[in-house]
C-alpha cells in the first residue's frame, strides 16, 4: 500500500492518455460483452422449445405454406394429444423501420393451451378466445406504444396487403425470455377470413402425450404427407428453433470473427499505450534501482499500473454492458429476446482483462526488472 | 580500516569488436568521514569508479569494499538492498520523479524500509530542512530552481542516513550561486554529519571544498592531494 501513490502517480503523469487508455479498455470489453450476449442469447433461444412440443413445416421450406386441414388429420395420430397452427404475419406499425415487432396469427384456444409459457389473466384469456379480430400483446409493445387493453390498433399488412385492425385484449408475460415479450398474437380465424379462406398454415405445433415417442410420432406425421402436394417436415420445437440459429449461424459467425478482430484491435493499441507509457520511464526506471528499488519491486510497479488500467477499464466496459441492456429493455429488435450479460460473459471479460494486463504489462515490467543500470544512466546524463 | 576500499580492481567495457581498458589493477582506500573529489578528464574512469563503490556496476576483476562488505561479490537483489540502506547517490540532472513532490521524492528511499508512516515523516522534513527546503515540500520539481531540484536530490541522498554519499558532477547543470549552495550543504554533511562523500566533478572550485583530491588518467590514480584549507 505504500507504493500506491506511485502508482497513482504514474498514471496522472499524462491524465488524458490514462483517461483514453481506461476508455479503450472499457469499449473493447463492452464490445466483447454485447457480441458474446449476442451469440449466448441466440444459443439459448435456439435451445428453447417444450419437450413434448412437434413443429411441423412445409418440407420444401417454412416460408412454404401448409393447407390448415392436415390439422385434423395430425390430430387422429396414435400419441397426438392436440395441434395448433400458426403463421407470420409480417405487418408494420408506424413507418420507422425500428418499429419492426413480430406478429402472428394462431388458433388461440389450442395455441394458448399448448403454450403456458405465454401467462395472460383469464378473464383477457376469454375475451382473446371470444373476439375474433381481438389480439394480445406483449408488455414491451405496451412500454413503447403505450397500447392499453381495448384499444384499437391498426398493422398494415406487408405479406397480406391492407390495414388491418385488432382490438387489444390481453397482456400477457413470457415465462421464458426466449418467448419473447414484444409479439402480437391474434386469430388465425381472422386472417383466413380477410385473405379469402384459402386455408393455410405456416407451421403446425402438435403436442404428444409421451416426449419419448416423439421421433416415432415425427416419422408418422411426414409419413401420412409425403405423396402430397405439401410434404412435411416434422422434428421437436427445439430442433424448429435451432433451424432459425443456424439461418443466422453464418451471421453469428461472421459477427464473431469481426467482433474479435475489432476486440483485439483495440486491445493492442491499448497495449501499445501501455507498454510506450513504461517505455518513457526508462530513465526513472534507473533511478528508483540506483535508489535501492529492487527488480521484483519495479516489476511489480509496472504490473500495477497495467493492472489498474485493465481493472478500471474493464469494471467499466463489463459493468455498463450489464446494466445497460435491461435498462434500455434491449431485445435486438425483437430477434434477440432474454438479450441478458450472463455471469459466463462477465467471467470471460474478467479473464480478458487479465490477459490484457499480462500482455501489455508483462514486457515492460520485465524491461524494467530487467533493465541495466549504468547504461540507463549513461542514456540520462 | 577504511571506508571504501578498492583492491586490484580491472574494469573493460566491449565497445562493437573494441576492448576498452578503464581500470587495469587500481587500488585505493577512502576514510570514513572523508570528503573526495575525484577529477580527471572525460574517459579517466570517474563516473565508472563512483559505479563500482555504488554496486551499480561491477568489476571485471578484483575487489570492491565498502563498510567491509565485498560489494563487487553480491548479487543484483542483494545490491539493492544494501543501496537503499548504505548509498545516496545524487546526479548531474538531479532526476527526481517528475510526477512526485519534493516531500515525496525525499520519501522514496524511506518507502523501502520498514519505517512507519510516521518515521518516514519525520525523516523527510528533517532532511528537508537540512537543505533549507522546508517550505517546498509541496512543490514539484518543475516548479523548483536548479539549485532546489539539486538539494532535494540531496535531501533524497541523505534521508535514509547512509554510510556513503556519492555525487556525478552534481553542480555540472547549476549556475555559480547555485553551486556554492550545494558544495557548501555538501561540506556541511561532512562536517557536521560525519558522512562520507565522494564528489566526481570538472570544476576545480568544486574541488576545492573537498577534503582530498583524487586524479584520475586513463584509469590510473596519478595524483592524490589533501586539501588542508578544506573548511
Amino acid at each position: 500500500m505504500k507504493y500506491l501513490h506511485l502508482v497513482i502517480a504514474n498514471l496522472r503523469r499524462h491524465t488524458l492518455r490514462t483517461i483514453l487508455t481506461i476508455a479503450s479498455v472499457a469499449l473493447a470489453l463492452f464490445l466483447f460483452a454485447s457480441l458474446r450476449t449476442v451469440l449466448t442469447t441466440l444459443h439459448t433461444n435456439s435451445q428453447f422449445g417444450g419437450a413434448r412440443r412437434l413443429v411441423s413445416t412445409n418440407a420444401t421450406g417454412i416460408v412454404f405454406v401448409l393447407p390448415v386441414s392436415y390439422a385434423n388429420r395430425i390430430k387422429s395420430l396414435r400419441g397426438v394429444q392436440s395441434v395448433s397452427w400458426a403463421n407470420w404475419f409480417g405487418g408494420k406499425y408506424g413507418e420507422n423501420s425500428r418499429d419492426f415487432f413480430a406478429q402472428f396469427a394462431v388458433d388461440p384456444e389450442s395455441y394458448l393451451g399448448m403454450y403456458p409459457e405465454i401467462e395472460l389473466p383469464p378473464d383477457q384469456k376469454e375475451a382473446f378466445i371470444r373476439e375474433r379480430t381481438s389480439a394480445i400483446i406483449g408488455k414491451r409493445l405496451v412500454d413503447r406504444y403505450g397500447w392499453k387493453l381495448g384499444q384499437d390498433v391498426t398493422i398494415k399488412g406487408t405479406i397480406f396487403p391492407g390495414d388491418w385492425t385488432f382490438t387489444i385484449r390481453g397482456i400477457y408475460t413470457p415465462t421464458n425470455p426466449a418467448i419473447g415479450d414484444d409479439v402480437l398474437l391474434f386469430h388465425h380465424a381472422y386472417l383466413d377470413e380477410r385473405i379469402g379462406r384459402p386455408g393455410i398454415a405456416g407451421w403446425f405445433i402438435v403436442e404428444i402425450e409421451d416426449e419419448n415417442n416423439a421421433g416415432a410420432i415425427a416419422k408418422g406425421i411426414d409419413d401420412q404427407f409425403r405423396n402430397s402436394s405439401a410434404a412435411t417436415k416434422t422434428g421437436t420445437e427445439q430442433a424448429f428453433q435451432a433451424s432459425f440459429a443456424t439461418m443466422l449461424g453464418n451471421v453469428s459467425f461472421l459477427m464473431g470473427i469481426i467482433g474479435t478482430a475489432v476486440v483485439f484491435a483495440i486491445l493492442l493499441v491499448t497495449a501499445n499505450a501501455m507498454m510506450m507509457s513504461a517505455r518513457e520511464r526508462t530513465a526513472e526506471v534507473a533511478v528508483m534501482k540506483t535508489i535501492g528499488f529492487s527488480n521484483r519491486t519495479l516489476f511489480g510497479l509496472v504490473l500495477a499500473e497495467a493492472g489498474f488500467i485493465a481493472l478500471v477499464g474493464s469494471a467499466l466496459g463489463l459493468g455498463f454492458a450489464k446494466l445497460l441492456y435491461p435498462v434500455v429493455n434491449f431485445n435486438g429488435f425483437g430477434f434477440l429476446p432474454g438479450f441478458n450479460v450472463t455471469t459466463m460473459t462477465m467471467a470471460w471479460g474478467a479473464l480478458l482483462a487479465i490477459l490484457l494486463m499480462l500482455a501489455s504489462g508483462l514486457v515492460p515490467a520485465v524491461r524494467a526488472a530487467r533493465l541495466p543500470i549504468v547504461q540507463a544512466l549513461r542514456r540520462v546524463e | 580500516m577504511a571506508l571504501v576500499e578498492i583492491r586490484d580492481v580491472y574494469k573493460s567495457f566491449q565497445r562493437d569488436t573494441q576492448r576498452i581498458d578503464v581500470f587495469t589493477g587500481l587500488t585505493l582506500d577512502m576514510e570514513a568521514g572523508s570528503f573526495t573529489a575525484l577529477m580527471g578528464p572525460s574517459g579517466s574512469g570517474k563516473s565508472t569508479l563512483l559505479n563500482l563503490v555504488a554496486g551499480l556496476d561491477k568489476p571485471t576483476s578484483g575487489v570492491v569494499r565498502v563498510g567491509g562488505v565485498e560489494v563487487s561479490a553480491m548479487s543484483p537483489g542483494q545490491l539493492a538492498g544494501w543501496r537503499a540502506s548504505n548509498i545516496g547517490f545524487v546526479f548531474q540532472s538531479f532526476n527526481l520523479l517528475p510526477v512526485l513532490t519534493a516531500y515525496q521524492n525525499v520519501e522514496l528511499p524511506l518507502l523501502l524500509t520498514n519505517l512507519s508512516g510516521r518515521d518516514r515523516d519525520e525523516r523527510v522534513k528533517i532532511a528537508l530542512d537540512v537543505v533549507g527546503l522546508s517550505d517546498r515540500a509541496d512543490h514539484y520539481p518543475r516548479q523548483l530552481s536548479g539549485g532546489q531540484e539539486q538539494r532535494t536530490a540531496i535531501a533524497r541522498a541523505i534521508v535514509a542516513d547512509p554510510t556513503l554519499i556519492l555525487l556525478d558532477e552534481p553542480t555540472g547543470q547549476l549556475d555559480a550561486k547555485s553551486s556554492q549552495e550545494v558544495l557548501t550543504l555538501l561540506q556541511r554533511l561532512n562536517n557536521e554529519f560525519n558522512k562520507t562523500i565522494i564528489i566526481v566533478t570538472h570544476d576545480a572550485h568544486a574541488a576545492e571544498r573537498a577534503k582530498s583530491t583524487l586524479h584520475l588518467e586513463k584509469g590510473d590514480l596519478i595524483e592524490k592531494r589533501h586539501m588542508a584549507s578544506a573548511r
